[in-house]
């Protein structure tokens, strides 16, 4: 069988049900409480480039009805038929049609913008962005407060570009429409929902 | 296990993995934009609309084997929909149940906010009827969406101040609208006004849902959660005459219990697992006996 091939049919969680609903809890408990470093104990094994934890998510929540948005460098590489196999998400070059877009480890840092915001009315159909960073703690402390942060909280990531405070604010101005970030290394993850303001 | 029990099984937690995909990425919308009701596909579940359907399927969604589960009908533990609702997650996600508000990971409620306080770890899912806090005032779902785009409440204060012009005070009792993080503004589920406070500024996750109306809002930890209301008629809550019959309590919500056709009549907490608590801890109201 060629390597490529292989690396398709293999990686998924060892209990498709019960994995799948540890990673979520674990997910829904970062997305509440942004900022919050949460690593999953039960993780997929994607191919390279794709991290753990990004397959992890993948396995989670996508599916059929969501179509995902891949980074060029990620379409052409075996992560793609690794998605379609285990997920069955159909793939889009468009990003506005992303329900969830995947970047890579390394990769110029996806402008913010040009993904699905929502509606006014119907803020929720937006992106979410899944991007994999060098490390989620030890980077440049910055802080940040907003819905499910008790007054103000500090995060650390390393990778993020100089630029993202303002990225970040930008997304932010826009509410109720804007993307949501989840931002892993790893085997770990950590949710900026759009309602995360940084401070200073 | 012969094997027609093996084929007869559901899937864990009732639902199949598809519908739960879809209910978990709702979630996550909903806790990314706090009182924004996003629409659901919501299934038909093994009990009728206005039983809950919505909480529950926002339930199977998230448990799992380690959860321990509480399920309160208007507070107790022991009433029809609790006890089934429990039964129910007991068999098909062999999860173990509690009516303790401090031992449960996840608690199901209809119409009531646990009067011990909730911590961090917990997860509070309503079942909520009408999930549109306009909905009385403008039945057009394009004309309550887009007041809501607009982030135009104007109407929900002409209600209020109509309430105080008629009774010269806002008489909404339950279901009392709120504004979450400054920005939606949210119908509670019927809670009685007197838990609102309790939403403010929670460090439990709260979770909405909405199985007839197919939808599911959330309210993430510590996000402000204000009562409506004006600068001359500040939002107040219910307070009671006497204390709880049962344990004394006089910080409670106390349900009405009529005794006998003479009038009598006694108060008692809504609120079983509390009242169990106070009792057990020496307290005594004036029909209780010692524990």
């Amino acid at each position: 069988m060629p390597k490529t091939a292989k690396a398709t049919y293999y990686g998924a969680f060892a209990d498709a049900v019960l994995d799948a609903q540890a990673a979520f809890r674990g997910l829904m408990d970062a997305m509440a409480r942004p900022g919050r470093i949460h690593r999953f104990a039960e993780l997929a094994s994607p191919p390279a480039p794709l991290s753990p934890a990004q397959g992890t998510i993948a396995l989670t929540l996508f599916d059929q009805d969501t179509p995902v948005h891949l980074t060029p460098a990620l379409a052409a590489s075996a992560v793609a038929s690794w998605l379609s196999f285990q997920t069955g998400a159909p793939l889009t070059a468009d990003r506005l049609q992303g329900r969830f877009a995947l970047v890579e480890k390394g990769v110029a840092f996806p402008a913010l913008s040009g993904f699905a915001l929502g509606t006014q009315d119907y803020p929720d159909r937006s992106t979410t962005l899944i991007v994999e960073l060098e490390a989620l703690a030890g980077g440049p402390e910055r802080c940040i407060a907003g819905p499910g942060i008790d007054g103000e909280a500090t995060m650390a990531p390393i990778g993020l570009p100089e630029a993202f405070p303002a990225l970040w604010a930008e997304n932010g101005a826009q509410f109720p429409r804007g993307v949501d970030l989840i931002l892993t290394a790893g085997d770990a993850c950590l949710c900026l929902p759009r309602t995360t303001r940084l401070l200073g | 296990m012969s094997a027609i029990e093996g084929i007869a099984r559901t899937n864990y937690a009732y639902l199949d993995e598809q519908t739960k995909r879809m209910i978990r990425r709702a979630i996550l919308k909903a806790i990314a934009i706090p009182g924004y009701q996003v629409p659901f596909a919501s299934r038909e579940m093994p009990m009728p609309y206005g039983w809950g359907t919505g909480g529950v399927q926002v339930t199977a969604a998230i448990i799992g084997p380690q959860d321990r589960l509480k399920v309160i009908d208007q507070g107790a533990d022991d009433t029809t929909n609790a006890v089934s609702i429990r039964a129910f997650f007991e068999k098909v996600a062999q999860v173990t149940v509690t009516t303790h508000t401090r031992e449960a990971t996840i608690i199901q409620t209809r119409h009531r906010i646990p009067e011990a306080p909730l911590g961090e770890g917990q997860v509070l899912v309503y079942q909520v009827p009408i999930p549109e806090p306009l909905r009385f005032l403008e039945p057009r779902e394009t004309e309550t969406r887009m007041m809501h785009a607009l982030e135009e409440y104007g109407l929900m204060h002409v209600k209020l101040y109509e309430d105080i012009a008629r009774n010269g005070h806002i008489a909404t009792t339950y279901a009392y609208p709120v504004q979450v993080a400054g920005r939606y503004v949210m119908d509670p589920s019927p809670i009685p006004k007197f838990d609102n406070p309790k939403m403010d500024r929670s460090p439990a996750l709260q979770l909405f849902g909405a199985g007839r109306e197919k939808r599911i809002y959330a309210v993430p930890p510590f996000t402000e959660v204000k009562s409506l209301d004006f600068e001359d008629h500040p939002f107040t809550i219910q307070h009671f005459d006497k204390p709880c019959a049962l344990c004394g309590s006089t910080h409670s919500y106390l349900d009405e219990v009529v005794l006998d056709d003479r009038g009598g009549r006694m108060f008692v907490c809504s609120d079983t697992d509390f009242c169990e608590e106070r009792r057990e801890a020496g307290h005594v109201g004036e029909l209780g006996v010692p524990a």
